[in-house]
């Protein structure tokens, strides 16, 4: 099965990675050859089989409900890109302006 | 004491620091001296800050002088593989996204080391978040491999696996989600130990594939792998599925021998695409043990002719879920373009990462998205079960599975690069075992005509790293392969 180059684009925007024309190029002919590739597991037979997501049972793990120390916030924030500071002294995380 | 003492394991090193031989400090500037000695060749290494080094070495000689209570590596220097957080030092991952991160906290198999006064020497290299078999998708250095600097070390752990064999360090710890350290390992002539998932905690460790990434040993023998496991071993609340479950001393019993032995020898790895010099070093560790008495059985594992189709969909699916995370707000490399958020995420994505991390988050992202997901990634989790049940049947009549680690010794550097699937391939005798969640061993078994190391993968059930220590010991007491080094 082939990909198109318009469908590794929408790919490529679902997982919000910036591609230039020729990684899209390259990637639309790998993905295809790898996609080949994985479509052998459609001849295994696995009626009634059921999905094994994890090698261990997991199940819910519980614990008492009690305030630990956490990270401190200058600790938190200092590999931020950009870390800023309001007027009031408190660090945040500074984003491109999400609302107009 | 002036003799070299860095082609020593960790078990002859521990009596000569404990006596007062050796103080941890001169024996962390021989390593260090090795390291400036041979590194510029072999390149295992990101970051060696050896100021920091030679301080936890003398803080450790003051713990002895002043009579107090050592750890059970005390003194002894470990190598680290760069995708375990490490406070306040360089992490990268190999990865230009995180070139200036420093984590907060350290992984919990780092406090465990820094508890059993091991001395961290260095951080080693890696393909790009652990996504490769080579070292060459790193983004910074291709690691050499000290056999033969033409060659690859394998990966992803290779700078950890080169590190040892170039006896840089004695011991080192590596990651593998699909044979990162057992394929590293095999091509560098060292032990590396993939512990049952569960055995040791990830906290700390830079996810790739959360249902398949382990911690684990690199070490020149089976008695030093033991050793460092016991160490790193063990349940941790911050990870939840590291398993409440005691962690035998195996160091105290990998010398006793397993009787009777029954090994099961599947089929299927003996297949096509095998080098035949790999495959001669392979069937002659399988007479070593009949020699010792142990029983061959043939058994199958059908589903393994799967297992490469199947992990690139479950560790791709799972990568481009956990690798959301770099958005270049909380760490790691922001664009310096102007725009939208949007844009910010895709240009810090497309700059920050490499090209095998974009393949495989672009994988794991197609395989996931509406209307692939049940044809791809469900099947793909089905058919994983089905590779579980044929080793749960495998290991009812035997106590291990053997064949080789990998299909050919180490390749040379560039030979692969340019086609992602035949890399891939070069994997297919270790990826079931992180797919099933089972533990396997590789140790040397042998060297072809032209020098290269050749593995034996040992491969045991669950949560019995204890048997599957000792029958890796009965080879190699048998056989002299592990006491070989590479003279770079």
């Amino acid at each position: 099965m082939s990909l198109s180059a318009e469908e590794v684009a929408w790919v490529a925007h679902l997982a919000r990675l910036e591609l230039t024309a020729d990684e899209l190029a390259t990637l639309t002919r790998q993905l295809s050859s790898i996609v080949d590739y994985v479509a052998q597991l459609q001849q295994v037979d696995t009626e009634g089989v059921e999905p094994l997501a994890h090698a261990l049972t997991v199940h819910n793990v519980f614990r008492d409900d009690e305030p630990t120390p956490s990270l401190p916030v200058d600790e938190a924030l200092a590999n931020a890109p950009d870390r800023r500071t309001n007027a009031k002294g408190e660090a945040f995380y500074g984003v491109p302006a999400v609302l107009d | 004491m002036s003799q070299d003492l860095t082609e020593r394991t960790a078990a002859e090193l521990l009596p000569l620091l404990a006596r007062g031989d050796v103080s941890a400090e001169a024996l962390t500037d021989q390593f260090l001296q090795a390291i400036r000695q041979r590194d510029p060749k072999v390149r295992a290494f990101l970051h060696v800050d050896e100021a920091a080094a030679r301080e936890q070495a003398r803080a450790v000689d003051r713990k002895r002088k002043q009579g107090k209570q050592l750890g059970p590596l005390a003194g002894v220097p470990v190598a680290v593989k760069d995708v375990l957080c490490t406070k306040g030092q360089p992490t990268t991952c190999g990865s230009k996204m995180l070139q200036n991160f420093k984590p907060p906290y350290d992984a919990h198999v780092i406090t465990r080391l820094r508890q059993a006064d091991a001395v961290l020497i260095g951080k080693t290299n890696l393909d790009e978040f652990a996504m490769g078999s080579s070292t060459e998708n790193s983004a910074y250095q291709t690691t050499c491999n000290p056999w033969d600097l033409t060659r690859i070390p394998g990966g992803s752990s290779g700078g950890s696996a080169a590190a040892v064999a170039a006896s840089e360090a004695p011991l080192a710890l590596g990651t593998d989600t699909g044979g990162s350290i057992r394929q590293p390992a095999s091509l560098c002539g060292v032990v590396g130990l993939k512990p049952s998932y569960g055995r040791v905690s990830r906290f700390g460790l830079v996810a790739f594939a959360s249902s398949l990434d382990q911690v684990g040993p690199f070490a020149h023998d089976v008695t030093d792998a033991a050793l460092l496991l016991e160490t790193i071993a063990g349940h941790d609340p911050r990870d939840s599925t590291s398993v409440d479950k005691a962690v035998p001393a195996y160091s105290l019993t990998v010398n006793d021998p397993v009787r009777p032995l029954t090994i099961g020898v599947a089929r299927e790895y003996f297949g096509d695409g095998l080098d035949a010099e790999v495959e001669q070093a392979v069937r002659a560790a399988l007479k070593v043990y009949e020699g010792l008495g142990a029983t061959v059985r043939a058994v199958s594992l059908p589903h393994s002719a799967h297992a490469v189709a199947t992990y690139y969909l479950v560790a791709t699916a799972e990568a481009s879920s956990n690798l959301a995370r770099y958005d270049g707000v909380h760490y790691g490399h922001r664009s310096s373009g102007h725009g939208s958020l949007i844009d910010m995420y895709q240009r810090s994505r497309g700059e920050g990462f490499g090209p095998e991390v974009k393949r495989r988050i672009m994988l794991g992202t197609y395989a996931l998205s509406s209307g692939y997901k049940d044809a791809y990634y469900l099947k793909a989790l089905q058919v994983r079960r089905l590779i579980r049940d044929d080793f749960d049947r495998a290991f009812a009549t035997c106590d291990v599975v053997m064949g080789p680690t990998a299909p050919t010794p180490a390749f040379k550097i560039g030979e692969k690069s340019a086609d992602p699937l035949a890399m891939y391939l070069s994997d297919i005798y270790t990826i079931s075992c992180n797919l099933a969640g089972i533990a396997g061993v590789s140790v040397p078994c042998g060297f072809t005509k032209v020098g290269l190391p050749i593995g034996l993968q040992i491969l045991g059930a669950p949560f019995e790293e204890e048997k599957l220590l000792r029958i890796a010991r009965m080879y190699e007491k048998a056989t002299d392969w592990h006491t070989r080094r590479a003279r770079v």
